[in-house]
């Protein structure tokens, strides 16, 4: 077997098996620390061993075994240890392999540990990248802009955390499971969001790296609990989100909004996947959460071959369902843009002009007057609102857009479609 | 595993009536339930005093060691098999003192 035939597998195998991996070992274990350093010490050895013999029939059982053993040696090693515990680990020692179904537990008990609510927002991040995701504290130290030590020291307080309040290893009662679950979405989506409209002068506008991941994770939850809306909403607006990613930005690295999109570079296989979700949600008849909404709303929006034909009052009608549940102002905010293709810019700036006192701060919300004003022709107005918009966004492909559209201001001629003012429907 | 749940007050003073009784109720309830271990309300922080005896003469000074808006009013040591179990019972007992509380792991 070739070389890249085995780095090829391996990557197979963490891709597939890291969290199996780090999951049977935390439960056998009781111990994040030590199931994530044995894990990753049997992938290294897995990289020499598999050149050297060729890759294992069952790569995942390998791994596990050698990943068993050297969390033992490392127990062994460490005297501090009283004699009992180490006995009674020992005695483990030749167990066989989990049963699969058990092992899939184990990675649900995982993400409900990682995913802690008495972890902070940041931390919940990152420990859930590490353990389940598979990524090196490099890597997500470079995703969220931070140092590699503090990104370390991050993930070390946090394992710390765990094992000395005895933060639990296990899917939650089902009494506090839709919290608990919501919060674990939290996670996913901020992951997505970040890959999705990525902040950073020196960052590419779109990370396609963490849009992927948490899809991926998204995917595995999902098949953990394949009965949960949320999940599956969640999903979906992943997808249909994701499926219109190349068609975002421009070659010159520039946001193109909806409007301008080329709708045929959308990824139909992803927009297939994500409608079909939205579908088997609806016929459940089950009263759907934020994220299923979020989902419909997209689903309406890739159902249209071109902007003219997108379905307002449907999306409406969503926004309103979704102001039910989310009073949020920025959801008010992605209403009003529906707002203004049904009742014109003119009511739709009267509905955004109300929620500036709490989103001053909001780029989205400058960028969104900034629009309305422009197609009221109240250019000085709306290049006052641009500039704050470009003051406020992080986004190099949105700073791009905002930038052009605002020097664009002066020739008035615009003889544009009707244009859905904010980047996306999608807060 | 035990667990120390404090108190924190940022003003309200003494414990009504009302709160008094709903603090009984909920002691009750973990003697009941086996997770009581102890529980205690203090006097105000300005009957502190403060005592460093590192130098061979204890040294006495009047008054909390820290002065802030935020002190402690009271506290329970609970039993409890984890987090999630010891974060639920907190909650009630901020429910009953009326007050924050903070949950924090004993080694």
């Amino acid at each position: 077997m070739s070389r890249i035939d085995v780095r090829e597998a391996i990557t197979r195998a963490h891709y597939d098996e890291w969290a199996r991996v780090v999951a049977a070992l935390t439960r056998r274990f009781g111990d994040l620390d030590i199931a994530e350093e044995a894990a990753a010490e049997a992938f290294a050895t897995a990289v020499e061993r598999w050149l050297a013999d060729g890759v294992p029939p069952n790569p995942g059982a390998w791994l596990t075994t050698t990943a068993n053993r050297k969390a033992i040696d490392r127990i062994r090693r460490e005297s501090k240890r009283d004699d009992k515990q180490k006995q009674a680990l020992m005695l483990d020692d030749d167990d066989p392999p989990e049963r699969p179904g058990a092992i899939d537990d184990d990675r649900l008990r995982l993400i409900f540990t990682c995913c802690h609510p008495a972890l902070a927002m940041e931390t919940r991040v990152a420990l859930t990248l590490r353990m389940i995701g598979g990524l090196t504290v490099p890597e997500i130290a470079r995703a969220f802009l931070v140092q590699e030590t503090a990104m370390g020291r991050r993930i070390t307080r946090a394992k710390a955390k765990i094992k000395a309040a005895r933060i639990p290893y296990r899917v939650p009662s089902a009494h506090d499971l839709p919290a608990r679950v919501s919060g674990v979405l939290a996670v996913l989506f901020l992951v997505f969001n970040e890959g999705y409209l990525a902040t950073g002068p020196d960052t590419e506008p779109v990370r396609h790296d963490l849009t992927a991941e948490a899809i991926r994770l998204t995917r595995l939850i999902r098949a953990l609990m394949p009965e949960d809306g949320e999940v599956t909403g969640l999903l979906a607006l992943m997808l249909l989100t994701e499926a219109r990613r190349t068609a975002r930005v421009s070659a010159s690295g520039e946001l193109v909004t909806l409007d301008e999109q080329d709708r045929g570079a959308w990824d139909t296989a992803l927009v297939a996947e994500g409608h079909q979700l939205v579908r088997q949600r609806l016929a459940t008849g089950v009263a759907p959460g934020r994220y299923q909404i979020l989902a419909a709303i997209n689903a309406v929006h890739t159902s249209a071959h071109d902007m003219r034909d997108t379905d307002w009052s449907q999306v409406l009608a969503l926004y309103d369902q979704l102001v039910q549940l989310d009073p949020s102002p920025i959801v008010a905010l992605n209403r009003a843009i529906a707002v203004a293709e049904l009742d014109g810019p003119e009511v739709a700036l009267a509905a955004v002009d109300r929620l500036g006192d709490k989103l001053a701060g909001y780029h989205a919300y400058h960028a969104t007057r900034a629009d309305l004003l422009r197609r009221l022709g109240r250019n000085q107005e709306s290049g006052a609102a641009y500039d704050q918009a470009i003051e406020l966004a992080g986004n190099t492909a949105e700073i791009a857009y905002l930038t052009r559209r605002r020097d664009q201001l002066g020739s008035a001629q615009t003889p544009r479609r009707p244009n859905g003012g904010s980047p996306e429907s999608f807060d | 595993m035990q667990y120390l749940v404090s108190v924190i007050d940022d003003g309200a003073g003494s414990a009504t009536p009302t709160e008094d009784a709903a603090i009984d109720v909920f002691n009750d309830r973990l003697v009941a339930e086996g997770h009581w271990v102890f529980a205690g309300g203090l006097a105000s922080p300005s009957s502190a005093t403060v005592i460093d005896n590192r130098g061979g003469e204890a040294i006495f000074t009047d008054g909390p060691f820290l002065e802030s808006k935020e002190y402690l009013a009271g506290f329970w040591i609970m039993e409890a098999p984890d987090l999630d179990v010891a974060l639920e019972l907190a909650a009630e007992g901020s429910k009953a003192c009326n007050r924050k509380v903070e949950v924090r792991p004993f080694q």
